[in-house]
């Protein structure tokens, strides 16, 4: 699949053992407790009378091994429910409001914080013990803040975070002789014509995230013309971030040929050689945006102490250092460790490398860029 | 036929089925599947519109004329109309070859063959537009055809799916037209293809009517395959709600739009209904087919381009995903995506092992088979009754269209809208938002409309006179319901059964807009391990499409088996 298997393999392999055996209590459950029962779901695990609690996710999200840890770290009952991507999962919270599907929600990111806030979906709350360094992901948003009461209190609680950057196959630069790029800037660049991937910012929340950071950097009046410049580069662009990394790019390991993708500052940690000594790929950390994956208490929640019980299991330690393999993102909870393919091949963007827009400017802006991109490239 | 009770008098009642009885048993075959459809399928989508038109609890209709002012929205409803068109065309003319050869023709291995063509039709869109994108992208064996984000190719993975339609339900049709008129005018000296124009062609054309508005609806409404061979520039109606609904929460404007979708859906029904009662009369159809011939010199035209529609359309992009679902990271050929499924890697999006989401898949799409086949089969009787009051057979033709409306709405609207409308509905006691319970009844809704276009022109295709003869010669209803419907709707019932079955089983795009609790179906499960990140996991999901292509195969094959000779030799 992905050209290597990895240093990651040897962390995976551990894992892979214990993971196997929930996997197979998993499907054993499945198999008993599906069907027609409405409101039980796999809570059965937990067994007894455990009050229920609820869970919306998006779909990346490990259901079943969640629900099973955090009922027993939590004592509740713990119910996991898939609501589609990040901007699905936002915009079903927001239809629901008042009536949530759920108790709690995980997976708004940088690119929806801003509506769900604005909507007033959540309910202010802050995990007692919020890891050191989560502030720093907050989302900076002062009416939030004025109405929880100063800082005291979160509307959405950081849970983990990635960066969104482009990507490149350097051994394709290498043996095309042509220089690197490093810039945005280049990636309009005659020398690199036709050679680009992009994803579609309205279809894929990667997307939106690289829009955000290009708006940053060219400015309200610059972005769309970069946008511009790009396609007529030849830069193509896909619906979503597996057609782009898997169907087009040439180390996606599915014949793609082109060697520039916008994917994620990790992405170089699963292209590392068979010997573990070095990537295929590397991102390019001047091309970078913050994406923070958000968790929440659920306004009108039936069972708000659930809820916060839920969001404080978020932001634990036992599942924070589950989140880079389950995931793919970092923990916010810096003491939580990375694999180690991470450190070397992946690391993150510095903070002044980024190319962040705060939450309620990326609210304000995003449906007018995305209309003027459908209207400058007919997206 | 039954032999009990009193010897029936061919009674006033019993005649037209007016009896106390009759008419309960009608009004409740009409009630239940019109419940059904009213709270799971108009209500929702309904409210959801309504939202979009509601501005702080007033009617506010200013989206109409902003978003019918735009250009895009014009570019976006003629590229629906233009690849529905080109595409339902394009089927039905590669279809009734098909339906000719798969089953006019006798052959060893037609069976499995009818069976396996049923495959491309439910398959996810997710899958078909994988392996269309393999074939004709970049690094693609034929990408050097430039077919890639064209036009061309969208028509192309639209047809993949709906030549099966069109030969089966015109097949299943065809195969049990009486051919004697044929034979006649052949002997009156009609050429081949003369009496095939004047007289096959005439009786095919309700089946023909009904394939084509079916492929039509499919077509104008596809999600998966547009959005991802098409990108934007290629935008349907569809895609275009999912971006506003999903992307935008732009529900003014999706409303907009799904107004446009159900004038489009409107427009097709109208139509299709003229073509169908402009064919509608009662054609001789036997209850089992014809004898099968074996293919002559002359069938050698058809044969041909069934050949190659089956190449070209259906085997390369499917051989595509095949060979690659086998292909390891260096080229080398390998089982790992599978053993991936059975034993998936840490960090695969896939709530357990593949087998225990094909058994979910299985069993939810049971439920749903049996509650589209059991409204199914309540509406088709119902709908294929001729009522003399002019007001009820307006109603009839009303309903006809409701039924069919599930095809023609955005599963996207769908899904939304049971969210915003199923919080504890209709003073039941808990959240169906959340429940299980939900996806079977949204499978169904698409299933029900497949189920009805297959019994219906069966039902309609029987000659009144057979029922009032069966009734002036003492059956009561229930008895001619017995000995005149049923063994007709015989054959066709497996069919339908196995569409419906096979439809829920690969169901995708009204599933994935629910909120699912921890049910991951088959498709579902395709679709999120081929976006999902983890190494191998698109590989794997490649597998996982081939393991549900392979499924759908044997249950479209035991489908065939369910012929019910049994019940047809008692007439």
């Amino acid at each position: 699949m992905m050209p290597a298997h990895t240093p990651a393999v040897t962390t995976r392999a551990r894992r892979a053992a214990v993971s196997s055996i929930a996997l197979a209590a998993a499907c054993g459950l499945a198999l008993t407790g599906c069907s027609a029962e409405p409101s039980d779901g796999p809570g059965q695990a937990g067994g007894g009378d455990a009050e229920k609690v609820t869970l919306i996710v998006h779909d990346s999200f490990p259901n079943d091994e969640f629900a099973k840890a955090a009922s027993a770290a939590t004592g509740y009952d713990v119910e996991v429910v898939s609501a589609g991507d990040g901007g699905e999962l936002s915009n079903k919270l927001v239809l629901t409001r008042g009536a949530p599907v759920a108790d709690a929600f995980f997976g708004v990111d940088t690119i929806f914080a801003g509506r769900v806030i604005d909507n007033d979906v959540a309910e202010p709350y802050t995990p007692a013990r919020l890891p050191a360094g989560a502030r720093e992901y907050t989302v900076d948003d002062a009416s939030a803040d004025s109405r929880a009461g100063g800082d005291a209190s979160l509307a959405l609680v950081p849970v983990d975070f990635g960066a969104t950057c482009v990507n490149i196959d350097t051994g394709w630069f290498a043996a095309h002789d042509v220089a690197e790029p490093a810039t945005y800037a280049d990636l309009a660049d005659p020398a690199y014509e036709g050679l680009t991937v992009l994803l579609d910012p309205t279809a894929s929340s990667t997307g939106a995230s690289f829009l955000v950071g290009t708006v940053e950097a060219f400015g309200e009046d610059g972005y769309a013309d970069y946008w511009k410049r790009l396609t007529d580069n030849g830069a193509r662009i896909e619906q979503g971030w597996s057609d782009a990394y898997y169907g087009q790019f040439s180390q996606g390991g599915e014949g793609g040929t082109k060697p520039i993708v916008v994917s994620y500052a990790s992405s170089p940690a699963f292209t590392v050689n068979e010997e573990g000594t070095a990537s295929t790929t590397k991102a390019l950390l001047d091309t970078c945006t913050r994406q923070v994956e958000y968790a929440g208490v659920l306004r009108g929640a039936a069972n708000e102490a659930g809820a916060k019980a839920v969001v404080d299991y978020l932001v634990s330690p036992e599942f924070q250092q589950t989140i880079p393999d389950a995931m793919y993102m970092n923990p916010v909870d810096a003491s939580a460790g990375l694999p180690e393919a991470w450190a070397t091949f992946a690391p993150e963007p510095a903070a002044e490398q980024l190319h962040d827009l705060p939450a309620t400017e990326i609210e304000d802006g995003r449906e007018r860029w995305l209309k003027t991109l459908g209207d400058t490239i007919g997206l | 036929m039954t032999g009990e009770g009193r010897a029936a008098r061919p009674s006033r009642g019993a005649r037209s089925g007016t009896s106390a009885w009759g008419i309960a048993g009608w009004t409740l075959a009409t009630a239940i599947p019109l419940a059904f459809l009213v709270v799971f399928f108009l209500w929702p989508v309904l409210s959801l519109i309504a939202t979009g038109f509601a501005d702080d609890g007033r009617l506010d209709l200013s989206g109409i004329p902003e978003v019918f002012g735009a250009s895009r929205t014009w570019r976006v409803i003629g590229q629906t109309l233009a690849q529905a068109a080109l595409a339902s065309a394009l089927s039905v003319l590669l279809g009734v070859p098909a339906a000719y050869v798969l089953y006019k023709l006798d052959f060893p291995g037609r069976g499995i063959l009818q069976g396996i063509l049923t495959v491309p039709f439910v398959l996810p869109t997710v899958v078909v537009g994988v392996a269309f994108s393999s074939l004709f992208g970049p690094g693609g064996p034929l990408a050097s055809l430039g077919l890639d984000r064209s036009f061309a190719i969208i028509v192309l993975a639209l047809v993949f799916p709906n030549v099966s339609v069109v030969a089966r339900t015109v097949g299943g049709f065809w195969a049990r037209l009486d051919g004697t008129s044929e034979r006649a005018a052949r002997v009156l000296g009609a050429g081949r293809i003369r009496a095939w124009c004047t007289v096959t062609l005439p009786a095919l054309a309700p089946a023909l009517a009904s394939a084509a508005a079916l492929v039509f609806l499919f077509c104008s409404t596809a999600f998966g395959i547009v959005l991802i061979l098409g990108g934007r520039e290629f935008s349907n109606v569809e895609t275009e709600i999912y971006r506003l609904t999903v992307q935008f929460l732009d529900l003014r404007g999706a409303a907009v739009l799904s107004l446009a979708q159900f004038a489009i859906v409107g427009a097709v029904l109208v139509v299709s209904a003229r073509l169908r009662r402009a064919g509608e009369r009662a054609v001789e159809l036997r209850e089992e087919a014809e004898r099968a011939k074996r293919p002559g010199r002359a069938d050698i035209p058809a044969l041909l381009l069934f050949a190659a529609t089956v190449v070209l359309v259906h085997a390369l992009p499917i051989a595509s995903l095949v060979t690659r679902s086998l292909r390891g990271p260096e080229g080398s050929w390998t089982f790992e995506h599978y053993a991936a499924l059975v034993k998936p890697p840490d960090g695969f999006p896939l709530d357990g092992p593949v087998t225990s989401a094909i058994w979910l898949s299985i069993r939810i799409a049971a439920a749903a088979a049996c509650i589209a086949m059991v409204l199914g089969l309540l509406l088709s009787l119902v709908l294929s009754r001729r009522p003399r009051s002019p007001v009820l057979r307006r109603a009839s033709g009303l309903f006809d269209a409701v039924v069919m409306l599930p095809l023609g709405v955005s599963a996207v609207t769908l899904g939304f809208g049971l969210l915003i409308t199923m919080n504890k509905p209709l003073g039941i006691g808990f959240d169906l938002r959340t429940s299980v319970v939900l996806i079977p009844i949204a499978q169904a809704l698409v299933a029900l409309p497949l189920v009805t276009r297959t019994l219906l022109p069966v039902l309609r295709g029987i000659d009144e006179r057979l029922r009032f003869a069966a009734a002036s010669l003492g059956a009561r209803p229930l008895a001619v319901l017995a000995t005149v419907d049923l063994p007709m709707l015989g054959r066709s019932a497996g069919l339908a059964l196995g569409f419906s079955f096979a439809a829920s089983l690969g169901e995708f795009g009204a599933t994935s807009f629910l909120v699912r609790p921890g049910a991951q179906t088959l498709p579902v499960a395709v679709s999120e391990l081929v976006g999902h990140q983890a190494p191998g996991s698109y590989g794997a999901g490649l597998a996982a499409a081939v393991v549900l292509g392979v499924l759908t195969a044997a249950i479209m094959l035991a489908a065939e088996r369910l012929r019910t000779d049994r019940m047809t030799r008692e007439f």
